[in-house]
């Protein structure tokens, strides 16, 4: 009896630890950012001494113009970087998806740029993107162009952290997307071969199709890390010129750090915490609808 | 509906050589059967035929025009494969129009065509439901109707009933049969099951090791075998071989054995006489052997295990060293563990050279 209540008890008592971490670790910070999102307080202050307000930090969120534009930088952003990132990802993929000798290295090399830190990522391009040394005005330059004013224009600075982006994060749906080609049945694709599908046409109604399911949950993974991009543009633009490059995030550190308002700050955090939250659960409904799908439909089968 | 011809065609992966050059002619309106063991080639010749694979060496001629230049889609082929091959995200229609669509065929007649097979092979009220939720039969009907709407010239089988279960094999097996007599196309049929082969070919290319055994109809092959594989290969249950030695007695010719002393038929020993070789392999069917020792000669086989199947047993003797099946009426019930004497039909025996494995 007793060590039936042991055995039962067993896997709770593994659990226990990592349980312990995340309501230190998560729990804990993500209810005090939603308390302090309620708060006018300043850093000079415990978080007893401050004020509590109410909602009032969301609703100045709401005609805080600063905010609002950070806000919509950050949505182009993600909204771009992600459709470019795509593109070009699934379009390699769909280019190098056949047997090409080296085509391993080749791989390896084309994810390279995804394993190298955000904050280097940063640096390189800002050397890269430098007004008189960097490479791109010096080659401009040198075949007789003018040269571009990458970061200091807004517009230029914009598709500067943009091209940043996209060069580091498109292998991640490179190879996503190429793990999804191959696994696709092979026979399907002779299939339509001999129903006379042309190359395009094999990819439009067989391919992409079959690879929506991964796709649709690489967007989603994509689009949650393009929300929270920080580093690169810390680093190379700082958010500028004026506000053409200040995300959420960066706004955020700004808001604690700079104007030292940490409740607008949590209040700003929550905002975007509930955006991606959004996300998340669109991805995990999605996936659940799959699966429940799966499990109907091969119900379904076994009952004939 | 050509007429379809290899011509030395070969294959290789590599430097490994999976298929020799060979020839081989397929006649118009023909159901032929490429059959042989697994690695055998056989699905290589019909992925060649398709175009899914290149070729090596050697040209493959529909009529007179070369095709293995042309893309899969332009040589007029359908082709059922052996997973089926279905395209999971389409209905069950749209699988079976996708080629009609593509060519940009008019609704109405696509419309039309669909629900002309469906109906023949009873799919029709699947057609909104997608291959996931089908049953393997299913699914089966589903890839031959996508082939069957295309009204291609030549079609294709992959093993299309490999992986079905043994009663629903001999279902769609005999549907197949049928089908093969009502449509008057090409048909090329891959198969490593010889009831499947020798059920639905008009002409059966029996295949091993790259090679090309025989070619013949059924009956040829069955009766007359030229070597020693196609003989073991085709018939159900397979041919008995026994090792033996060709002896000259009291003016006749013998095969004598371990365990037996068989005469030969005179038309089968005047061809002995021609041949040099005396160590020889014994085939024999195992409906040659019968109860009935009146109605051939002799043999002592020890009844090892009695395999009841119904109307027929199936025994498993042995003579000698050799095991040998032998096929009976089961109202003459044998005893497992007797030794028995059984009559040999002396006319249907099989002599095959011992160290070639060719008929003699």
């Amino acid at each position: 009896m007793q060590s039936a209540n042991v055995n039962r008890l067993t896997p709770y008592l593994f659990l226990a630890p990592a349980a312990l971490i995340m309501a230190v670790a998560l729990l804990y910070p993500i209810g005090y950012m939603i308390y302090a999102s309620f708060l006018d307080w300043n850093p000079s202050q415990r978080i007893g001494e401050a004020d509590f307000v109410g909602l009032r930090n969301y609703v100045n969120l709401l005609s805080d113009a600063a905010f609002l534009e950070s806000f919509w930088v950050t949505i182009k952003f993600a909204a771009i970087v992600v459709s470019v990132e795509m593109f070009i990802g699934v379009g390699l993929a769909l280019l190098l998806d056949r047997n090409i000798r080296g085509m391993s290295l080749l791989r390896t090399l084309f994810i390279l740029p995804m394993m190298i830190a955000p904050i280097v990522v940063g640096l390189m391009w800002r050397y890269m993107y430098h007004p008189t040394v960097g490479i791109f005005n010096r080659t401009l330059k040198s075949l007789g162009f003018e040269t571009v004013p990458w970061l200091s224009d807004g517009s230029w600075a914009f598709a500067s952290v943009v091209i940043a982006d996209v060069w580091q994060w498109t292998p991640f749906i490179f190879i996503l997307s190429l793990a999804a080609l191959q696994s696709l049945p092979q026979s399907a694709m002779e299939a339509s071969r001999i129903d006379g599908a042309t190359g395009w046409q094999q990819i439009i109604h067989i391919k992409l199709p079959l690879m929506m399911p991964v796709l649709i949950v690489t967007l989603l993974l994509r689009l949650i890390d393009a929300f929270k991009v920080l580093e690169v543009i810390l680093v190379l633009t700082n958010g500028g010129p004026g506000l053409s490059t200040e995300i959420l995030s960066l706004r955020i550190s700004r808001t604690a750090s700079e104007f030292r308002e940490l409740g607008e700050a949590a209040a700003m955090s929550n905002f975007l915490l509930i955006l991606l939250m959004l996300l998340t659960f669109g991805m995990f409904f999605y996936n659940k609808a799959v699966e429940v799908r799966a499990a109907r439909l091969r119900a379904a089968a076994e009952e004939d | 509906m050509p007429k379809i011809t290899f011509d030395q065609v070969a294959k290789s992966y590599g430097s490994v050589e999976v298929l020799p050059p060979f020839d081989l002619a397929l006649d118009d309106g023909e159901f032929t059967v490429l059959v042989g063991p697994s690695g055998c080639g056989k699905s290589t010749t019909l992925r060649m035929l398709a175009g899914l694979e290149t070729l090596s060496g050697g040209e493959i001629f529909f009529d007179e025009k070369p095709i293995s230049k042309l893309e899969p889609k332009d040589r007029d082929l359908a082709m059922v494969f052996q997973d089926y091959a279905l395209y999971p995200h389409m209905t069950i229609a749209k699988n079976m129009s996708f080629a009609l669509r593509l060519a940009r065929a008019p609704k109405s007649e696509i419309e039309e065509k669909v629900r002309r097979v469906a109906e023949m092979l009873n799919i029709a009220p699947l057609l909104d439901r997608k291959p996931a939720e089908l049953s393997g039969g299913q699914r089966q009907r589903v890839a031959m109707g996508r082939a069957l709407v295309r009204d291609a010239g030549t079609f294709l089988f992959d093993e299309p009933l490999s992986n079905l279960d043994a009663k629903l094999r001999g279902k769609m097996r005999a549907e197949l049969a049928e089908m093969r007599d009502t449509i008057d196309k090409n048909m090329v049929y891959v198969t490593h099951d010889q009831v499947e082969a020798m059920t639905l070919g008009d002409r059966i290319v029996v295949m091993s090791d790259g090679l090309i055994q025989q070619q013949g109809t059924p009956e040829e092959l069955f009766k007359s075998p030229v070597n020693k594989f196609v003989a073991g290969f085709i018939g159900s249950p397979s041919m008995n071989f026994i090792d033996g030695e060709l002896v000259d007695d009291d003016g006749k010719t013998w095969v004598h054995g371990d365990g037996f002393k068989l005469p030969l038929d005179l038309d089968i020993s005047a061809r002995m006489n021609d041949v040099q070789t005396r160590a020889v392999t014994v085939g024999l069917r195992p409906s040659s052997l019968t109860t009935d020792i009146s109605r051939g000669a002799p043999i002592e086989l020890k009844v090892v295990v009695s395999e009841y199947l119904g109307a027929q047993s199936v025994l498993v003797t042995r003579c000698g060293g050799a095991d040998v099946l032998v096929e009976t009426q089961s109202t003459s019930p044998v005893r497992a563990g007797s030794v028995q004497t059984f009559g040999v039909l002396t006319n249907e025996i099989m002599i095959f050279d011992k160290a070639s494995g060719l008929r003699l």
